[in-house]
């Protein structure tokens, strides 16, 4: 057995009495990733020189008997859309093939600070954008369950690395669902905090109002562990939350009597756009909501009548922001310069050549969106809809703690099943979206597999603005009592 | 097309219409998003961060200085404060913009409507409102610095004035003329070295000005107007006025010869060659002018409270506009004399006001006396020796009190300014200066014994004065300063009246 299969919180105890050395995880994560990742994918780039190096420097810290964080020695891969100094981050592009930031993001900052130690960069769709890896310049990232499948998006490589044992933990960002689609194919848990709670400083935008750095990892408690160092005011980020951050671990053994649970009608419902809910993803999370009744939760019917209109506005938002986001990279810095006879032409071929299809899809559309004065036009049609969404959400939380429903419709889809239709790619966003244009947080835990393919199904939670520690609540007892996020795929 | 007689047509029936967009660069110590500094001059991309080049993944904080030297600036400008503002983004490509898009205002600017007064120097005609559009707050480009060899080298691009702050501010079409144009920018450069938010030095750029000008004609029910053409990047004043000048002629000409209005072309952009003193086309930075303003979603939408603005106005202090009437109500000063100490600054003003007060008696400051000798003693040695006030070696207490002395006739004007300049010269105090002078006051049986030897020595000069001629008593006057450096000319002439019973 890998040291790296106990829960964080045993891992950080061994490592700080020294029962375990940080070096030790850290030759375990390493050696996993080398053999794992040519089949999986799931990093860009490995960390081993610095992790090496980093792991040493604390052994001799414990040795010294100092204080050590209390991610002391945790192997952490980290999504390759997230700063990292000296350490190449690609956004998944070609654009940033070569980019070496001087500068860590925030979080980063503040992992290092805890102890956590990063042992890669985790594959991800070009800037994020994509619901499967398949968009990564650098490969598509193959699910640990199954290698025919993908791992999800936009953080494919931080699931699949978690799923594949690779790494204890690793952290995402969600900008419609992108931490908690992955973690529901990969059959781990993820968490796309409020909006605010997590500094957004070094994570290479794509959209700015809806992205959200978070904790992906096999449990709710080692999400909340991260959480509480993630977690907190950064004054490098103006939409940084002043808000006190709960010991998010502590909450997490509270019980559940009184807990009302909603259960919202619209995601049960079949659309006629085909986002259908699959029946086995259906069953496994009716019976998550069963246990969770077990537990002393009580259910209330809830109504979020603008959720089909989640989609849309979120492929009108997020692309504005995106091509604007995105302008920066226009041959004039970075990477690549393609040559041509003018200006205008260098930036036109340079991004051509550099930006993948889905990026420059969505590129197109931000610009289509936001061109000709945002007056009365899509974007702030967009704005309106989303509010309409939030007052939905604000509605439905005077009645109920939680909304409990499936985290995608269906499990992991096969590689190159949607590559020939984006738009039923986009509907695999249909229950993680809304979270992202309101802002309040959610979580997708392990619920059961599916009977047709075998395949993890996820369960999502969404809370009130600053309601993770009732997310983690629920989550954490939902665990205690089921062992979905025990299970381990085969291959690893 | 229009029916007016454009053959006939004179200049002089053209009406001149003008609109000022000026750029003015914040007096801040740091950008407008993150901590780097705006010094001027330093070597390339040595002010620069990872937030003001663009870096991916890097945020904007706003600068709270900068937010606060705009509300100032509002408020001296007469504009309305926003309560609510919020950053928008400006998309363009262009190599020397680091993210592709520029932060700035769109439908929320930190100032609304506002004006400034402005009178045209030496004219006749009474101040005018210009009225503001709005001031908005926005972050500086780059700078991009090409091989001018013509060998078609490389173009580099400095990024320290990225991220610089910038008010823009954006007149009405209320501008009648080039002048009115030069003194709306003079009399703007004032107000803001008043309220003291920028240093206003054209050389540096921290004061730009685009200007937009067109021609209204009138004939009977109709009106035509000529194309709008902005002037860009117009660096000093005298520009100003001479390529507004130059435009409006050229627009004239142009509208003779080919009768083009407003509805038949689109706005141009014309850059100002000073050497050839005339408007030449500019290229466009792109194609289109769709900016595609959004809200910037990196940044948080500022609320301004009360007590901000109540801060901000209480430091104000009083404003040029303010001042000239004071000192012309409360000083006696005419518009002139008072615009004079006004124009030199807030520092001028209170050395002027010290000096006025300080030499006069309570109630009643000798401002007409204190407006002499600053305007003309104190500003000629300023202009000589290129000092500002601060660096003037006399201070307003010393300065009273020579005035003080001569007023109470102890010395007369010609005396006392030697002894300015020996102050000056030595640095010594008042007294210091009269004792090395030799200064003493004439008692009267000295001045007496004085007068009675300039008539015995003078018969003819006697003469001319007793036959009417009482201007001759000046010529006593030399001479009796070379006897006594000391006397008071008014007083001896007076005597000397006196005692040959005139």
């Amino acid at each position: 057995m890998s040291v790296l299969d106990n829960s964080i919180e045993q891992l950080v105890q061994q490592v700080s009495a020294g029962e375990v050395t940080a070096s030790q995880c850290v030759d375990e994560s390493i050696s996993q990733l080398k053999a794992q990742n040519p089949t999986l994918n799931a990093f860009v780039s490995d960390c081993e020189e610095a992790a090496r190096a980093e792991a040493a420097a604390m052994d001799a810290k414990i040795a010294a008997g100092e204080n050590v964080g209390p991610l002391a020695g945790v192997p952490i891969a980290i999504k390759d859309g997230i700063c990292t100094k000296g350490q190449r981050t690609t956004a998944g592009s070609k654009m940033l093939e070569n980019f070496v930031p001087p500068y860590d993001a925030t979080i980063v900052q503040r992992l290092r600070a805890a102890g956590a130690i990063c042992i890669g960069k985790a594959n991800l769709d070009e800037f994020a954008m994509g619901s499967s890896t398949e968009n990564s310049f650098f490969g598509v990232t193959k699910n640990p369950w199954s290698a025919d499948c993908v791992a999800g998006g936009s953080s494919g490589g931080s699931a699949a690395a978690v799923a594949a044992g690779i790494s204890p933990a690793s952290i995402g960002s969600d900008t419609g669902g992108s931490i908690r689609q992955p973690a529901s194919f990969c059959g781990i848990t993820g968490v796309k905090p409020t909006y605010g709670r997590v500094s957004r400083y070094g994570l290479i935008a794509f959209a700015s109002s809806l992205d959200q750095i978070g904790p992906m990892a096999r449990s709710a408690k080692d999400c909340a562990i991260l959480m509480n160092v993630l977690s907190g005011h950064d004054a490098k980020d103006s939409t940084s939350a002043r808000n006190d951050v709960p010991d998010f671990v502590a909450d997490c053994d509270q019980n559940l009597k009184g807990l009302r649970i909603g259960i919202c009608k619209q995601y049960f419902e079949n659309e006629p756009d085909g986002s259908g809910l699959n029946e086995n993803v259906r069953s496994g999370v009716m019976a998550a909501i069963e246990q969770l009744k077990e537990l002393g939760a009580e259910t209330v019917e809830i109504d979020l009548p603008h959720t089909r209109y989640a989609v849309p506005t979120y492929y009108v938002v997020a692309p504005c922001e995106a091509s604007s986001n995105l302008s920066r990279f226009d041959g004039v810095r970075y990477t690549s310069r393609e040559q041509a006879k003018d200006l205008i032409g260098m930036y036109s071929k340079t991004r051509k050549v550099n930006f993948g299809d889905e990026v420059i899809r969505r590129i197109l559309l931000g610009t289509y969106s936001l061109s000709s004065g945002y007056d009365h036009e899509l974007y702030k049609k967009a704005s309106q809809v989303r509010r309409l969404i939030k007052n939905d959400y604000d509605a439905a939380f005077e009645k109920v703690d939680l909304i409990a429903g499936p985290t995608v419709p269906t499990t992991a889809f096969k590689i190159g099943e949607h590559a020939k239709d984006p738009l039923a790619m986009y509907l695999a966003d249909v229950f993680t979206a809304s979270a992202n244009l309101a802002g309040v947080p959610g979580i997708s835990l392990p619920c059961g597999f599916s009977a047709d393919d075998g395949l993890p199904i996820g369960l999502q939670l969404q809370a009130n603005m600053f309601g993770e520690s009732t997310l983690f609540r629920a989550a954490h007892q939902y665990q205690t009592q089921t062992d979905w996020h025990l299970k381990r795929p085969q291959s690893s | 097309m229009t029916t007016i007689d454009r053959e006939g047509l004179k200049f002089s029936d053209a009406k001149l219409i003008i609109g000022l967009e000026v750029h003015v660069q914040l007096k801040t110590e740091s950008k407008l998003f993150c901590g780097c500094s705006t010094q001027f001059g330093s070597n390339p991309n040595t002010q620069t961060c990872p937030v003001c080049t663009g870096m991916p993944g890097t945020l904007p904080v706003l600068n709270e200085k900068a937010l606060a030297l705009s509300i100032k600036t509002g408020l001296a400008l007469n504009c309305e404060i926003a309560r609510y503002t919020k950053w928008d983004r400006k998309n363009y490509f262009y190599p020397d913009l680091p993210k592709g898009y520029q932060i700035s205002q769109f439908d929320k600017p930190v100032c609304g409507e506002g004006f400034v007064e402005v009178k045209i120097p030496k004219s006749d005609e009474p101040a005018r409102k210009i009225r503001l559009e709005r001031a908005h707050l926005e972050e500086d480009a780059g700078k991009s610095v090409h091989d001018e060899s013509g060998k078609g080298g490389v173009s580099k691009i400095d990024l320290n004035r990225t991220g610089t702050p910038l008010l823009e501010i954006v007149t009405k079409p209320d501008i009648r003329s080039a002048e009115e144009a030069k003194a709306f920018l003079t009399e703007l450069k004032l107000i803001l070295g008043y309220v003291d938010v920028s240093d206003c030095n054209m050389q540096e750029g921290s004061l730009r000005c685009d200007a937009n000008v067109n021609l209204h004609f009138t004939d009977g029910e109709e009106a035509v107007a000529t194309p709008i053409v902005e002037i860009k990047n117009l660096n000093s004043f005298r520009a100003a006025e001479r390529a507004i000048t130059h435009e409006a002629r050229r627009q004239f000409k142009e509208f003779r010869e080919t009768g083009e209005t407003i509805d038949d072309a689109p706005k141009q952009t014309r850059g100002w060659d000073d050497s050839a003193q005339k408007t030449t086309p500019q290229r466009e930075k792109e194609l289109s002018a769709d900016y595609r303003y959004f809200p910037d979603p990196d940044l948080i939408a500022v609320v301004i409270s009360e007590q901000e603005i109540e801060d901000a106005k209480s430091s104000l202090g009083d404003l040029p506009a303010a001042l000239r009437e004071t000192l012309q109500s409360e000083y006696g000063l005419n518009d002139y004399d008072s615009d004079v100490i006004v124009s030199a600054g807030r520092e001028m003003v209170d050395y002027f006001r010290a000096v006025a007060d300080g030499s006069g008696k309570p109630g009643k400051p000798n401002g007409k006396m204190a407006s002499n000798w600053v305007g003309q003693e104190v500003m000629r040695y300023l202009n000589e020796n290129a000092a500002t006030i601060e660096a003037y070696p006399v201070a307003a207490d010393a300065m009273a009190e020579l005035l003080a002395r001569v007023t109470a006739g102890e010395v007369d004007q010609t005396r006392g300014k030697e002894v300015l300049a020996e102050m000056l010269a030595s640095g010594c105090d008042v007294q210091e200066a009269f004792d090395k002078l030799g200064i003493v006051k004439v008692d009267s049986s000295d001045l007496d014994a004085l007068c009675q030897q300039l008539i015995e020595e003078n018969p003819a000069v006697i003469e001319e004065i007793k036959g009417g001629k009482v201007k001759a008593v000046g010529s006593l006057i030399g001479k009796a300063r070379k006897i006594n450096p000391n006397v008071n000319p008014g007083v001896l002439r007076e005597s000397i009246l006196k005692i040959i019973g005139l």
